[in-house]
């Protein structure tokens, strides 16, 4: 397996050049990183070069970086696209980060595999990518007439408003939320020794 | 002359043969649908940020719910993605009793998916059939797990307990008497893969009773042949997976392609479809469902012989068990951090995919090294086929598409997440 993806990513250094900001090879997985100017080009070469020829893009999901305590981001917003090949055996991730925190904007693969278009929306509804060239792009996974962008990080998990029947108007009304959300276990990050005392 | 009318109408969110809830905006033309504009979200749970506030494993059961037809499945993916950033080896073993639930899902899933198409398309009986041998698998869920449906039973680094001695029986009730009980009783004498055993030598008859009643049935034909198809070209770019994919004659699967656990000493077949039409995609769901009892058949020969450790001995990841928690000072350190803090998944980002029923299943999990998840997101299946209706259904008549979203097996759950 291992052989197979220093193939893949030597054949990608070759063709990209510096093209790519990182490659990334771990978990026997590939994963490269282009400029947000460069990402519809590069994806349209994956697709299409025979060296490579992912004929699938798999999944695509944005990601929001505040607050990651990992390896430190240039950039807030990025977007993770996981391409197949069927004929070549072959995975690849392709992420590019959105230049511009406030309003994250980055190309449409749409043109390129028609399955990015729900994903994009996907991503756009959940934290407010726009896709220049998308087709159609709308909401998708919340509700009508829906404020906000539910999966960026500072977007609490109990969300801003509620929903419930009023008796008196008798209609369903939208009102500021009552609930509080509870956290048991908070989050942790140990760094790299907690817990070695030395002695084994 | 009378005037023609276009029509918009919707279809759902309450609507039998919708799977669930979708809100489908249907422009036609006569009866002929031109546009189709799926509406969904009606079930969105927001599952992927809610387990960025769990621990890892809290969020196992999170997962039974996606698609809940095929719930381990899913759970698998999830505990591939967590094992692949932790490292951590599984025991043979566990990986047997996983592959044997997984095709044991994957009947489950393939009897509603066809049970369910035929009723939707008009074949009352098949649900009645299919629902029968439901019932025996759920039963092996409830055994093992004791859910019969959110089985929360696969764990990072194996699976819950070993499988039991003895199956759960029924007891006399105001309902069934000694005579039924005993009868329903007859074959869970035994411990669970007695019972499984049993299930796979009298699986292959009731397929055919399947076949009987729809594979050469003149209407079932008449609503499923020539409707829905795709070409191969257009199945891969639309991100079509599993049968959706393999109806349309692309020789696709993950078991095959990149095995995971241990399906690459498995001896199974992949069928493949020719026209890449409903009928198509019906042929390769039942000769699936035979092709995994042939699996379970093997694992259950294999489990029979191979005694050993289900789950991890790495107690990092996996708890100590309870006797020596209870004897034994670091393994008691170990039981408390696991369960209060949970435990700390090293930094880095994987997309674990399984074969899951109804075509690509992955999680896309990205940790920080926190006990929490920093994003998980779930690629599933049903989504991806669904944004195709439009394509799918374009130029057919409005019967058809209900053919359709019987055809790509979708489920809400799964959908909307």
């Amino acid at each position: 397996m291992s052989e197979k993806l220093d193939r893949l990513s030597q054949s990608l250094a070759d063709k990209f050049g510096d093209r790519l900001r990182s490659t990334v090879v771990a978990c026997d997985e590939v994963t490269v990183v282009v400029s947000a100017s460069d990402y519809l080009s590069v994806a349209r070469t994956l697709r299409d070069d025979p060296e490579f020829r992912f004929e699938q893009l798999v999944d695509l999901t944005g990601l929001d970086y505040s607050g990651f305590a990992g390896e430190a981001t240039e950039f807030r917003f990025a977007v993770s696209a996981h391409l197949l090949s069927v004929s070549n055996n072959l995975r690849l991730r392709l992420r590019a980060f959105a230049e511009d925190d406030s309003f994250p904007i980055l190309d449409s693969l749409c043109e390129l595999w028609p399955s990015a278009n729900w994903f994009e929306r996907e991503a756009f509804d959940l934290f407010g990518v726009m896709f220049v060239g998308h087709p159609d792009l709308r909401r998708i996974l919340t509700d009508y007439g829906f404020v906000g962008y539910p999966f960026r990080k500072d977007f609490p998990i109990s969300g801003y408003v509620e929903m419930r029947y009023d008796q008196d108007l008798g209609r369903v009304i939208y009102q500021p939320v009552t609930i509080e959300p509870r956290e048991n276990t908070p989050r942790i990050v140990r760094d790299e020794n907690y817990g070695n005392v030395g002695h084994g | 002359m009378a005037e023609i009318r276009n029509y918009t109408i919707n279809f759902g969110p309450q609507h039998p043969a919708a799977h669930g809830v979708l809100r489908l905006v249907l422009e036609l033309d006569g009866e002929v649908v031109e546009r189709a504009d799926p509406h969904i979200g009606l079930l969105h749970r927001g599952t992927e940020k809610l387990a960025e506030t769990r621990t890892w494993v809290q969020s196992v059961p999170y997962m039974d719910r996606l698609d809940y037809v095929s719930m381990m499945c899913n759970e698998h993916a999830y505990c591939l993605a967590i094992e692949r950033l932790l490292g951590v080896d599984v025991p043979i073993r566990a990986q047997y009793i996983r592959v044997l639930y997984d095709e044991i899902t994957r009947i489950l899933n393939h009897l509603l998916a066809v049970g369910t198409h035929a009723l939707d398309i008009g074949a009352m009986t098949m649900v009645l059939y299919t629902f029968r041998e439901r019932e025996d698998l759920m039963d092996a869920y409830e055994a093992v797990s004791g859910a019969r449906m959110h089985a929360a039973y696969y764990r990072p680094g194996g699976v819950y307990r070993d499988l039991p001695d003895r199956m759960p029986q029924y007891e006399v009730s105001k309902w069934k008497n000694t005579k039924t009980v005993s009868q329903l009783n007859e074959n869970r004498q035994g411990s669970l893969l007695d019972f499984l055993e049993d299930f796979t030598s009298r699986f292959p008859r009731y397929v055919d009773e399947y076949e009987t009643l729809l594979t050469d049935n003149r209407i079932w034909k008449q609503r499923t042949v020539g409707i829905g198809v795709v070409s191969p070209e257009r199945a891969l770019a639309l991100g079509f997976s599993g049968v959706m994919l393999r109806g349309s004659g692309v020789e696709w699967d993950i078991r095959r392609k990149q095995p995971y656990e241990v399906y690459d000493q498995l001896d199974f077949d992949i069928p493949v479809g020719v026209e890449g039409d409903c009928y198509d995609r019906y042929l390769c769901r039942i000769e699936e469902m035979r092709q995994s009892n042939r699996i379970v058949k093997q694992c259950i020969d294999w489990l029979r012989k191979n005694p050993g450790p289900v789950i991890s001995s790495n107690h990092k990841v996996a708890p100590p068990s309870r006797e020596r928690m209870k004897g034994n000072m670091e393994e008691l350190i170990h039981h408390f951090k696991l369960f209060t803090e949970g435990m700390h998944v090293p930094p880095g980002e994987v997309y674990a995919p399984v074969e899951h029923p109804k075509g690509e299943f992955g999680v896309y999990a990205v940790s920080d090294g926190a006990n929490k998840p920093y994003r998980i997101k779930l690629r599933s299946p049903g989504f991806t086929h669904l944004s195709a209706i439009d394509e799918m259904s374009r130029g057919h008549m409005i019967a058809d598409v209900v053919a359709i979203i019987g055809t790509m097996d979708i489920v809400f759950g799964d959908v909307d997440r």
